[in-house]
């Protein structure tokens, strides 16, 4: 297929295939705070000792049913896994997913992204509960056991942190996807909509907002405008076929489908319903966007169209000149991906990508392009044209229309860097 | 970037909230809530609606402070970046250059820092502040932002009514 296999070669971090798995884990330095560079601090885990396995594994039996204790694992082989921020303390935290090694749409659970304000709460279900109540005609309390009686929908959707990429505005090195575009993870939610449990309660006709707030210790509020809460907000308990991970709110979260992650409100015990936004911590002095001329932008909700390749992507190195498959994911909190394109000379020309299913509405998609390298330098690059007819824009124009002091938000074209001997850096590094 | 505002969307949901509004339960799933079990719980929006009663001056905030959140944010309320704790106070004329958002030079609602300590500090104990002590920690760290004088007292009456120096700092998307 290629004609240099470097696979051999120590130094090159293919010598496990063209992925980055354990250099990733080893060392590799980011930045996504505003001011600091920090060495990544990897989540302490047990070490993947390669599996024992004989020479021929038709020569002997393979392992005993049930000895998984009846929830299976992956293979000791895999070895992917979220890598924490750089951050001082470890109750106020993000990790990010591995991109790169993601195979399909949807994000395994266990490596969906986290972003904590006070920790990961310990919660027991039977003694859980959502209250809604405010500007209704029936304030109510609903038990896990009630939600679950509600008429249910099962959607996928992306959930992406607002600060995703949000050192690209200062042109901090991500070196690799999965710290540039990690904090972005796709899982199938089921829930009750918002809708049905407002006829239970009876909304006030004058209601505008809900204050959602999560039963962490951080006690995370947000305001969430009612429009947004009745056209398809869910009040979620199951991911990826069975109940939400610990870490992203069991046992139960709020999921505003296109909404910036940090009003996907985690271990959901109270909503509020209002004429006015209560104007929380959260919405003012954190998720707001400073402009240039010093006015702060608040209430931008949705995360606006936005791609990247995954693979070819930071830190991989092509074994030599041939064909690959370039592929990446593309989305958009606006609805449907149109198209993806992709160019292969820094923007020069784009190309169609083919899309690997048909989008579904505020959800991920995988695109890909076949590509044969012919060993010269490369910038590749993607684009997403979403189902409104917005482009994904440039660095240039991203920053131009938003000033340098924003810091939430960023969606622009993410370039890659090929080098003539196959390494793969950001474009702009 | 921003294409449509959520003023706009509201318009759209203002004939459709009253249709459900005027609905009957469809399932009667569901236990009322009491007074009580409202009691539990807080959310203190820019008007002070739901601020509880007590009171607390700088005097008092200056001691609770030095117990309680120095630690983490300071002896004069700086921040300390290797534990993650910000900056209280300063910053004031940064935000078109290098900003310092804080207390004093972004915050747009004083009832917003009174909701913040009340529900979410100190880090390592939660809620466990009085309400007399989260309005003097109040009055301790806007006296210090030179928001307040040093003889300002919080109460359900002031804390709505501080100027804070960014309230016009924000505009909706």
């Amino acid at each position: 297929m290629v004609e240099t296999d470097r696979s051999e070669d120590p130094s090159c971090p293919c010598t496990n295939g063209m992925f980055t798995a354990r250099p990733q884990r080893r060392r590799f330095l980011f930045a996504a705070g505003a001011a600091t560079l920090a060495g990544a601090k990897t989540v302490s885990a047990a070490t993947n000792a390669a599996p024992t396995v004989p020479p021929d594994p038709t020569r002997v039996p393979g392992r005993g049913t049930g000895e998984d204790g009846g929830y299976g694992s992956r293979s000791g082989f895999e070895t992917a896994r979220r890598v924490l921020g750089p951050v001082p303390n470890s109750l106020t935290t993000w990790t990010f997913t591995p991109l790169a090694e993601q195979v399909g749409n949807l994000t395994a659970s266990g490596l969906h992204y986290e972003r904590h304000h006070a920790g990961i709460p310990a919660i027991d279900p039977a003694r859980h509960g959502l209250m809604v109540h405010g500007l209704v005609e029936r304030p109510l309390r609903f038990s896990m056991a009630d939600l679950k009686r509600l008429p249910l929908v099962t959607r996928r959707h992306f959930i992406e942190c607002s600060g995703n990429t949000g050192g690209a505005y200062q042109r901090l090195p991500l070196k690799t996807v999965q710290v540039s575009h990690g904090l972005l993870s796709t899982s199938e939610w089921t829930g009750v909509p918002f809708a049905a449990v407002a006829r239970e309660v009876g909304i006030v006709p004058h209601a505008s907002w809900v204050l959602a707030e999560g039963a962490d210790a951080a006690v995370m509020t947000r305001s969430i405008p009612m429009e947004k809460m009745m056209r398809d907000a869910v009040l979620a308990f199951g991911q990826n076929g069975e109940a939400i991970r610990p870490e992203q709110g069991y046992p139960l979260r709020l999921l505003l489908p296109g909404f910036e992650g940090n009003t996907n409100i985690k271990w959901l015990r109270r909503l509020q319903v209002s004429d006015k936004p209560f104007m929380t911590r959260e919405e003012t002095s954190k998720y707001t966007d400073l402009m240039a001329n010093g006015i702060a932008r608040q209430f931008v909700f949705t995360m606006e169209a936005k791609s990247v390749i995954t693979f070819p992507s930071g830190e991989m190195r092509l074994p030599g000149p041939g064909y690959y498959e370039i592929g990446g994911l593309a989305w958009s909190g606006r609805g449907r991906v149109k198209s993806v394109q992709v160019s292969l000379d820094g923007g020069a020309n784009w190309h169609n990508a083919a899309l690997s299913e048909a989008p579904q509405p505020m959800c991920t998609v995988r695109f890909s392009l076949p590509w044969r390298w012919d060993g010269k330098p490369a910038e590749l690059q993607s684009r997403c044209i979403d189902e409104t007819g917005y482009v994904q824009p440039s660095h240039a124009a991203l920053v131009a229309a938003r000033g340098l002091n924003f810091y939430y938000h960023y969606n622009a074209i993410y370039p890659w860097n090929v080098a003539a001997d196959g390494s793969v850096t950001h474009a702009a590094a | 970037m921003r294409r449509r505002s959520w003023r706009g969307a509201l318009l759209a949901v203002a004939f459709a909230v009253p249709a459900v509004a005027k609905a009957a339960p469809a399932t009667g799933i569901g236990t009322r809530l009491t007074q009580a079990d409202l009691a539990q719980v807080f959310a203190i929006p820019p008007d002070g609606r739901g601020l509880p009663a007590g009171q607390g001056g700088v005097v008092q905030g200056a001691a609770v402070y030095a117990q309680v959140c120095a630690a983490c944010h300071g002896e004069n309320l700086q921040g300390v970046k290797t534990i993650g704790a910000p900056a209280l106070i300063g910053g004031r004329g940064t935000l078109t250059t290098k900003p310092l958002k804080t207390v004093e030079s972004y915050w747009p609602y004083a009832t917003t820092l009174f909701d913040y300590i009340k529900r979410a500090m100190p880090m390592n104990a939660p809620g466990s502040l009085t309400n007399d002590q989260v309005y003097a920690v109040c009055a301790y760290i806007l006296s210090r932002a030179h928001i307040v004088p040093p003889d300002a007292v919080m109460d359900a009456r002031t804390v709505p009514s501080v100027q804070m120096p960014n309230h016009a700092g924000f505009e909706p998307n």
